[in-house]
């Protein structure tokens, strides 16, 4: 098997060590930055995506693939940077105010960086205000909205009505997302995505960003 | 002073049957709980509103409404108890003089219906844990745990007959462990810091109650964030059944933790390791089940009833249905389950009720199978051959497992063949677990800055 294949392999095998070693051998043999995402890491998620679909992955599975993509990441990401390659989107991302769960979120955010995601994680029980300068600061192309409480979710209305008379509205995506969250409250308050699971966030996160 | 069960309240399995426990708990307006007969729980909550100072009069018209909706309906069918529980949100614990306001509004329907109608009844109240807050937790000093401390104050003192919780500590652990699968974190959250975390925290909530002058009874606690995590990302397939399964018979020891330190039951509806407890401690069980769809599906619908002696309906929220409100069309489901139980009770025919309860749905999932009242058997027995909560969590574990190779071997229990791998793997490592000081270095540096070592009573 080449080199190519085994960092393949190692992502969907979830082998974080051995996906670091190989993309780095990868990387000495002169293989560019671009060809090991495009061609082996992206593919090896998608893959993992897939098994995860069609219930022959759990959620551990996928994760430990997604940490094994991060570790070949870490190697790949400054070259990517320094040839002025962009990941697939920024994404700002959090639990709103009033909720302490973050299970549902942190599994999304973990999908969202296993498919070529820069995620930014605020945690749980974030306030509007909190949003907006992160917003900012960060400038992202979507943001996250996760609730879990059904007395949690009017802080989601309130966080894209703060976005919205902070003026920053218009410059992200917000997608939201959280057991009691339907398409109905989704479009009610304005959010221009919902999901209701982890790995159609990632296909919802692509489609708003234009990359099927 | 601790207390180490060392052997098992229940003499056989034959004696774990709904509504008889063999320490009943006295409590509220003349309501004994585990004396052989079945109450309902009901336990109900908003719909989507913002709990802040601008809608106060409509959240606590809310709970009125509530309260009195479902009691009219438990004279109406002339149940002969009911305890309400009043979960309190969030916000309310952060402001404990809501938590409080909504208690005296609940206590003085349960008067008025006790008074009225000579309704034997409680209140349960529940603050929310909200120590996990920080990054990591801090769960013996700071804001949260005071407003928690004074939320459970508050609400015994204005009339909480039944206190509980479903505490977080270990969680922080334990959610990472879930996600990766990694059964040494969720051993070490499990098994180390979650007892040590509720030993510490059930302490004082004994103390509060004894404070308050000794009405309020301290219930127990839930595995919520843990095994019933497990079991929901079990439904939606995000984690192996037999994780689940296992997780919730690793569980039990940590909420056995509270018994040891003070609860006297019944423990929580949503501790689904109730059992367990019932079986060890004799202390009254609080379960639900089928009539709980309302809030979340399970596989355990019918068996979760086999040994309660509370019937609960998990969480509804106040909407209207075409009956009435939902909490009233779930008091009258809870009463009417409950009331086919008391009869074959009073029939003799509560062990065969029980039994047809447990086969109904023993077999067709590993998350039914530990529940039954052999497996709850073999679990307890388990736990208390150990002496400290790290191997009584392994030894629930292998305990729960052996349940399910039996069930597989046998023919008697379906698994796919990735849920094989899984059970597989399951045993392997929690057979090989390091013991507790080596366990406990590896997680230390695992999981640096994830939990507060203090928090726990630890040091490096």
């Amino acid at each position: 098997m080449s080199e190519k294949g085994q960092l393949f392999e190692a992502i969907l095998n979830g082998d974080a060590r051995s996906s670091r070693v190989l993309a780095q051998q990868a990387l000495d043999a002169g293989v560019s930055a671009l060809d090991l995402v495009t061609e082996q890491m992206i593919p090896a998620m998608d893959e993992v995506g897939r098994l995860f679909s069609c219930e022959e992955y759990f959620v551990p599975e996928l994760l430990l693939s997604g940490r094994a993509m991060k570790a070949a990441l870490e190697l790949v990401r400054p070259l990517l940077a320094a040839g002025g390659v962009k990941p697939t989107g920024r994404v700002l991302i959090g639990t709103v105010k009033g909720d302490l769960h973050d299970i549902g979120k942190n599994l999304v955010a973990s999908l969202l960086e296993g498919g070529g995601f820069e995620v930014h994680d605020l945690g749980a029980d974030v306030s509007p205000e909190r949003f907006v300068e992160s917003i900012h600061a960060l400038q992202p192309d979507i943001v996250a909205l996760s609730a879990l409480l059904t007395v949690t979710m009017p802080a989601m209305r309130s966080t894209i009505e703060t976005l919205r008379s902070a003026g920053v509205r218009d410059c992200v995506k917000v997608i939201v997302g959280g057991a009691p969250v339907t398409r109905q409250y989704a479009d009610e308050i304005g959010a221009d995505g919902y999901s209701d699971n982890a790995s159609a966030a990632v296909q919802l996160a692509r489609d708003l960003m234009g990359r099927n | 002073m601790a207390t180490i069960y060392t052997h098992l309240a229940a003499g056989s399995p034959e004696e774990l049957v709904f509504g008889h426990a063999s320490k009943p708990v006295e409590c509220g307006f003349g309501l004994t709980i585990g004396a052989g007969v079945v109450f309902p729980e009901v336990n109900f909550t908003l719909p989507p509103i913002t709990i802040e100072a601008a809608t106060w009069k409509e959240v606590t018209a809310h709970y009125d409404e509530m309260g009195r909706n479902i009691l009219k309906r438990a004279v109406a069918l002339r149940t002969p108890g009911l305890v309400l529980e009043f979960e309190l949100l969030p916000a309310m614990t952060e402001t404990p003089e809501w938590g409080a306001e909504i208690t005296s509004i609940l206590r003085r329907h349960l008067q008025e219906a006790h008074e009225r109608h000579g309704l034997p009844c409680a209140l349960r109240v529940t603050p929310t844990d909200i120590r996990d807050q920080g990054k990591p937790p801090l769960l013996r000093t700071g804001q949260p745990w005071e407003r928690l401390r004074r939320s459970f104050e508050l609400c015994i003192e204005a009339g909480a007959d039944i206190v509980s919780i479903e505490s977080v500590g270990g969680k922080e652990v334990d959610d990472e462990g879930l996600m990766y699968g990694d059964l040494a974190s969720i051993v070490f959250a499990l098994g180390v810091l979650a007892p040590r975390d509720m030993a510490w925290l059930w302490d004082r909530i004994t103390e509060f109650c004894a404070a308050g002058g000794g009405r309020a009874v301290p219930g127990g606690d839930s595995a919520c964030g843990f095994a019933n995590t497990a079991m929901q990302l079990a439904h939606q397939k995000m984690l192996p059944e037999v994780l689940a399964a296992v997780v919730r018979a690793m569980s039990a020891v940590r909420s056995l933790t509270a018994f040891e330190h003070g609860a006297r039951g019944p423990s929580k509806d949503c501790a689904y390791e109730g059992p367990v407890i019932k079986a060890i401690t004799g202390c009254p069980i609080s379960m639900e089940g089928k009539s709980a769809t309302c809030a979340h599906f399970s596989p355990v619908g019918n068996i979760a009833s086999a040994m309660c002696d509370l019937w609960s309906n998990e969480s509804v929220q106040n909407v209207r249905l075409l009956s009435g409100n939902a909490p009233e069309a779930y008091a009258e489901l809870l009463a009417y389950d409950c009331r086919l139980m008391n009869t074959a009770s009073a029939k003799g025919g509560g062990l065969e009720l029980r039994d047809w309860l447990v086969a109904s749905d023993e077999w067709l999932s590993p998350q039914a199978a530990v529940l039954s009242p052999n497996a709850t058997w073999a679990i307890a027995s388990a736990i208390v051959a150990e002496q400290d909560p790290l191997r009584r969590t392994l030894a629930a574990g292998l305990a729960a497992i052996r349940v399910l190779n039996e069930g597989v071997l046998s023919g008697q229990l379906q698994l796919s063949a990735r849920e094989r791998q899984w059970l597989g793997r399951i045993e392997r490592e929690l057979s090989e677990m390091p013991a507790e000081r080596e366990l406990t270095a590896r997680m230390f540096e695992q999981h640096a800055g994830r939990f507060d070592a203090a928090s726990y009573g630890l040091t490096r």
